[in-house]
């Protein structure tokens, strides 16, 4: 093992300090846009599997989301006697942002806006910016419904958070490095690590719907409390909102390609293409598996995530070092 | 870029003390640790810099909910105010910070001997793991021994109560279940 294969290693560390104004300028346009269709995707998707459902004409559902934008853009947003405004308009803004930002690190045939050399750790923070958003949003409207999802929220991020890092942290080490190329680069020279490490990838996934506040981790929205953190959002407020649950699932459904599924390997197409159609199939898996599973509750899941995901989680990467130090790698 | 962040930390930090909720309060902090972050982002410490970022976040969620809770400003109902006996705290700041000025002036600082290895974090962690390893691990036991203490202290419900009093109750009886069937 080479010196730059220790995980946040001296290597990883002398690199530091590289930033998005090395890069050149026109990923920083691109980046947002692919992510933004593909949240429209994962938008038109519910709504078409909804629709299905509901016996209406499923097509329909393909343009849901843009007239949906439309209606959002020109309603008069609506305004709560004592609400704490700026905490609340902040925390419908903080999710899209929150999910742009996390994009940055992600490449796309080999190419990220920002590769990073502590990549996978700028995700993270940037994932977990959405607890601050949430509930921010939950909190300002000064409604109960909206502070019942705030908090509902941030318990079920203190049950998926330390299994959603290990899960990181186990794809890090197989690479031995935290930036996202180097993790994309190991899984060509071995092989993708759904192989070695499936339970980091299933819990990776579980975490990545309990992230996006998507079924059925849906609580912190949920129908029996009107709506949760949503309830008193309006217009183009509450268009930040679902748009940003959608980019967010996006973003997640994206990182699992160079984290496990071998980023842009592939037979036939070239690299950006592989990228993107893998990152297609997991979001359209996690979208199915959202309108499929019926809501769970976060105070069951909650032990299901320290008692179960975490000791998985912790094995799995027990058994990743067990392979590197036997030489694997 | 360093200067503007310095300037928004500080200012951030010195909204906590100005703004009437203790959400405000709280998000202003984390706004003050995140341009923290960004300045230590800055001087090419990215692991450092991220890190704070991602740890100050979680921290803070966490923090807000037990202020709210426990602090003046249940529900943010009514206005609150994060200082108290100003006259006294003006005192102490400002002495403390005059001793700190004055510390920083009046000591001789020895001049830098030698060169820093060219892998400082390397270094670190050969001294924390090699010849410092029994210290950290008796650190390691005791911060955890604090903790399952002070959890247990601090539950109200032991296995008495939740096993039953021979302790042979198949599925405990807890005021909340659990996910996993017990």
């Amino acid at each position: 093992m080479t010196d730059a294969a220790v995980p946040g290693g001296p290597a990883a560390w002398a690199a530091g300090g590289d930033g998005v104004a090395a890069a050149a300028v026109w990923p920083v346009l691109v980046a947002p846009m692919v992510l933004a269709v593909f949240g429209y995707g994962a938008a038109a998707g519910t709504a078409v599997l909804r629709r299905h459902v509901s016996g209406v004409a499923a097509v329909g559902g393909l343009v849901a989301p843009a007239r949906e934008t439309v209606r959002l853009l020109v309603t008069q947003r609506r305004t709560v006697p004592g609400a704490d405004a700026l905490l609340w308009r902040l925390g419908g803004a903080i999710v899209p942002v929150a999910a742009v930002l996390a994009v940055l690190v992600i490449p796309v045939g080999g190419r990220a806006v920002s590769d990073l050399s502590v990549g996978v750790v700028w995700f993270n923070a940037m994932e977990v910016l959405v607890w601050a958003g949430l509930w921010l949003a939950g909190w300002g409207a000064n409604s109960v419904w909206g502070m019942a999802g705030g908090y509902r929220f941030l318990v079920q991020g203190l049950s998926y958070e330390l299994p959603h890092m290990f899960a990181l942290t186990t794809a890090a080490l197989g690479a031995g490095s935290l930036r996202v190329s180097e993790i994309v680069a190991a899984q060509q020279e071995q092989v993708w690590f759904a192989v070695v490490m499936p339970v980091a990838l299933a819990v990776y996934l579980v975490s990545a719907l309990a992230m996006a506040f998507w079924g059925p981790f849906d609580q912190a929205v949920g129908r029996d409390i009107a709506g949760g953190v949503t309830a008193e959002l309006s217009g183009v407020d509450l268009l930040l909102a679902r748009a940003g649950r959608y980019l967010l699932l996006a973003a997640v459904a994206a990182m699992a390609v160079p984290l496990f599924l071998g980023g842009g390997a592939g037979p036939w197409l070239s690299g950006w293409a592989w990228s993107l159609v893998k990152a297609a199939v997991v979001l359209a898996l996690l979208v199915w598996a959202g309108h499929r599973l019926p809501t769970v509750r976060m105070d069951r899941f909650t032990e299901v995530g320290w008692v179960v995901l975490l000791p998985a989680t912790l094995l799995q990467a027990l058994l990743v070092a067990c392979l590197i130090l036997l030489g694997w790698g | 870029m360093f200067a503007v962040c310095a300037v928004c930390a500080v200012a951030a930090g010195a909204a906590v003390f100005w703004v009437d909720s203790m959400a405000r309060a709280t998000f202003a902090l984390l706004a003050s640790f995140v341009f923290t972050g960004v300045v230590i982002l800055l001087i090419e410490l990215s692991y450092l810099g991220v890190l704070v970022i991602l740890m100050m976040t979680m921290e803070m969620l966490v923090m807000v909910v037990f202020m709210v809770m426990y602090m003046m400003n249940p529900a943010g109902l009514m206005p609150m105010t994060m200082v108290h006996n100003n006259r006294v705290a003006l005192v102490i700041s400002g002495g403390t910070f005059v001793a700190l000025v004055a510390g920083i002036e009046v000591v001789p600082w020895p001049a830098r001997g030698g060169e820093p290895p060219p892998l400082p974090a390397a270094e670190l962690g050969a001294a924390v793991m090699e010849s410092h390893m029994l210290v950290m691990m008796v650190v390691a036991m005791a911060l955890f021994a604090t903790m399952v203490a002070s959890v247990v202290l601090a539950t109200d419900r032991g296995r008495y109560d939740r096993y039953g009093d021979g302790l042979d109750r198949r599925v405990p009886d807890d005021p909340i279940r659990g996910g996993v069937g017990r």
